[in-house]
């Protein structure tokens, strides 16, 4: 008996290895995202929209002479930077080519420090926006198509400015992204002429959030800045405002705008403001027409999700290599001018160009442009809350 | 000056919150006291039991919505209550008639009791998990406010708004109602004063013929109501989400020792200071300064003896200060 288990093992390994050797043509891309924890209702979209971009090359047939794109998908929980680096480095042990992800920006930050810079993996994260990334020593494997916070923290000082806003409380959810946010927010804010009467953090997964609110309302202002989690924190803290009285209006920047806002607090916000990375390039319909309502393309990080698999996948077949320590140098320049522009669903016709030696300029589905160390210049959608729904603005 | 401004302001970040939340404290630390006085151990369990009973309510809850069952302005769970204290009733006779029977047969020391309580928090805390999920989960339906802050700065012209909400309010009301019903049952019936000589003196209760087993069960069984309880009403009033209770456990035993173990007014004193000093200290007081000072000497900064982040030091720091010099707490428990 014992033989007998030995020996069908054997054969089971040998047959895997078979089959790998078989496919070694794959390419195989590690999808990292928080699927659990602070911001899980937006990733699953971010995922789907980042196979998305994969099934679109397989069944052109063009990378590398036919290669089918595979996703691996791994968790990072968001905040749990130990799950998220052995999630890493499992995906990286199967052999993947890249890295979409991470997801959050204090993970992101993790698993580029602990797998990808020791194991030499290119990754781009769609959404890590904390500006502490800039200056993060890379070894130029780092990318994202989502803006750094130092944008946002502008953009949101020029909104509340516009709207009249002199005097804001300021609270953020209690980790890189938040803390960064807040603190770009303020030299922004303060810069342009506005008081910020308190800057409080806030620690998410807490059932009550009254007593943090009670030090909000006695700083008092004319609206409250929430830079945290809509499924977190956030939500939690904004009920406890709104209940008490404290707060009529509030300004959400990226981590909070999402469905679940509509669905927690419908009217209740109306007259409020915000504003998330958004484009009204003509990349973001074309995206919406591609995806032709499998998922929501307005959820925030969405289309950059498309557009990180999309820029690895183009930097493969410009390099003519999957190993990414020869690939990484050909992100920015798939990325940028000069080149012919790429829009969403003509990742087909970007591979037959560069195949042919041409050259593109990836636009995507959010205008993308790398600047600095390889991070999206940023364009933001302004929002206001009207009749229970996010409405845009404009586009700045 | 301005008394009215600073007292609504008061009472609308500090009193109304205080008492909402000493209540939940009051009625979860009174079933700590409960099985520390007459089963003699400390039940760390007792956070995972609220959990437990309140997504019992929770499912019910949402079973009665389904079926288009209501209380009109009252919340559903109200309805659910009934049905979801005989469920943890049911698992707290279980768990004692599978584990601490067992230990209880073996004379074990209180230490190993509180160890295997510890245990079973964590089966418990797991069967929640599998059934419900780690999530938020809402289940408040019903009007939403006794009071909202608009309509109070509507009526009074006030500047301060006062907010009172319809889960603050019940949460005080079902807190009196269970707490006078427990107190009448101790002093008054037969039951209840075999618990109460048990709770004094085992061996002498034994000798005049008090079923053990008996009082056991009917220690039990009152648990399960006041836990179940406190658990549906911190749910409805905060969030419900199961790992919010495992953290309630510190405040809870805090106030059941700053009130001295084993004592049940001293259980529902402590409830209050505990929650008293959790919203007191991390309030910033520069708002209601604000309106009673005289003209030109309101405070800049906020008046804030600590960030809102070290709200649970606060009773960890109040049940060191009692454990060193009142061992016994305020109403002259049992020392620890």
């Amino acid at each position: 008996m014992k033989k007998m288990l030995m020996a069908t093992t054997a054969a089971a390994l040998l047959a895997t290895n078979a089959y790998a050797d078989a496919h070694s043509k794959d390419v195989k891309l590690g999808v990292i995202f928080g699927f659990t924890g602070p911001i899980e209702s937006l990733t699953g979209i971010m995922a789907e929209s980042a196979e998305l971009a994969m099934k679109e090359v397989t069944d052109s047939g063009m990378l590398m002479d036919g290669a089918t794109v595979s996703a691996s998908r791994a968790d990072t929980g968001c905040v749990d930077n130990a799950l998220a680096v052995s999630s890493a480095e499992r995906l990286i042990s199967e052999g993947i080519n890249g890295i979409v992800g991470a997801a959050c920006s204090g993970v992101t930050g993790a698993v580029l420090q602990n797998a990808a810079l020791p194991n030499g993996m290119v990754m781009i994260s769609p959404s890590a926006t904390s500006p502490g990334l800039t200056s993060m020593d890379d070894d130029g494997l780092f990318f994202r198509t989502a803006p750094s916070d130092a944008r946002q923290g502008e953009v949101m000082a020029d909104v509340l400015m516009e709207e009249g806003i002199k005097q804001v409380a300021v609270t953020y959810t209690n980790n890189d992204y938040g803390k960064g946010l807040a603190d770009a927010f303020q030299q922004a804010y303060e810069a342009a002429g506005g008081t910020i009467t308190i800057s409080a953090a806030h620690e998410d997964g807490k059932a009550d959030y009254s007593a943090e609110v009670g030090a909000l309302a006695s700083a008092g202002g004319d609206r409250l800045v929430v830079a945290g989690y809509v499924d977190q924190g956030g939500s939690g803290l904004v009920r406890a405002a709104i209940d008490s009285g404290a707060f009529d209006t509030f300004h959400f920047p990226d981590g909070m705008i999402a469905a679940n806002l509509e669905n927690n607090f419908g009217t209740e916000l109306d007259g409020s403001t915000g504003q998330h990375p958004g484009t009204d390039s003509p990349g973001a319909d074309k995206f919406t027409a591609l995806v032709d309502g499998a998922f929501d393309t307005t959820s925030p990080f969405a289309p950059e999700s498309y557009d990180a698999t999309a820029l690895l996948m183009l930097a493969m077949q410009a390099a003519g290599s999957t190993d990414p320590q020869v690939y990484k140098d050909q992100i920015m320049s798939v990325a940028n001018a000069p080149g012919e522009k790429i829009y969403p669903g003509e990742l087909g016709k970007a591979l037959q160009i560069l195949k042919d030696g041409g050259e593109v300029d990836y636009d995507g589905a959010t205008a993308v442009e790398l600047i600095g160390p390889g991070e999206s210049a940023g364009s933001y959608r302004q929002i206001k809350i009207e009749g229970g729904k996010i409405t845009t603005v404009q586009y700045r | 000056m301005d008394l009215l401004n600073a007292f609504v302001a008061l009472a609308n970040y500090v009193l109304v919150p205080g008492i909402a939340y000493g209540s939940q404290l009051a009625l979860g630390a009174l079933g700590v006291t409960l099985v520390y006085g007459i089963l003699r151990f400390s039940n760390f369990a007792h956070g995972d039991t609220m959990a437990l009973g309140a997504m019992s309510a929770v499912l019910i809850t949402w079973g009665f919505q389904s079926l288009g069952l209501s209380l009109g302005v009252l919340p559903t769970a109200l309805l659910a209550l009934p049905f979801a204290i005989i469920i943890t009733i049911g698992l707290l006779l279980g768990t004692d008639k599978l584990v601490y029977s067992f230990y209880r047969e073996k004379k074990a020391k209180p230490v190993i009791f509180v160890i295997v309580s510890l245990g079973v928090t964590f089966v418990y805390n797991g069967i929640t998990r599998f059934i419900i999920g780690a999530e938020d989960q809402r289940f408040l339906d019903g009007e939403r406010f006794i009071i909202s802050a608009r309509d109070f700065k509507e009526m009074t012209g006030l500047e301060e708004g006062l907010a009172i909400k319809t889960t603050q309010g019940l949460t005080v009301v079902t807190a009196v109602i269970v707490v006078a019903a427990l107190f009448w049952f101790l002093n008054k019936t037969r039951s209840g004063k075999s618990m109460r000589a048990y709770s004094d003196n085992e061996d002498l209760a034994l000798l005049s013929g008090i079923n053990p087993e008996r009082v056991v069960m009917i220690t039990w069984i009152i648990v399960a109501c006041l836990a179940t309880t406190a658990g549906v009403l911190y749910g409805l009033d905060k969030s419900f989400k199961p790992f919010t209770y495992f953290q309630l456990l510190l405040p809870i035993f805090a106030a059941a020792i700053v009130g001295g173990l084993g004592s049940p007014i001293g259980a529902i004193a402590g409830g209050f200071v505990i929650a008293f000093s959790e919203v007191t200290i991390t309030y910033a007081w520069k708002k209601v300064f604000g309106y009673l000072a005289p003209e030109g000497l309101a405070p800049d900064g906020l008046v804030q003896l600590l960030s809102t982040d070290y709200k649970f030091a606060v009773s960890f720091v109040i049940l060191l200060i009692v454990l060193l010099f009142k061992p016994t707490g305020l109403f002259k428990g049992q020392s620890v």
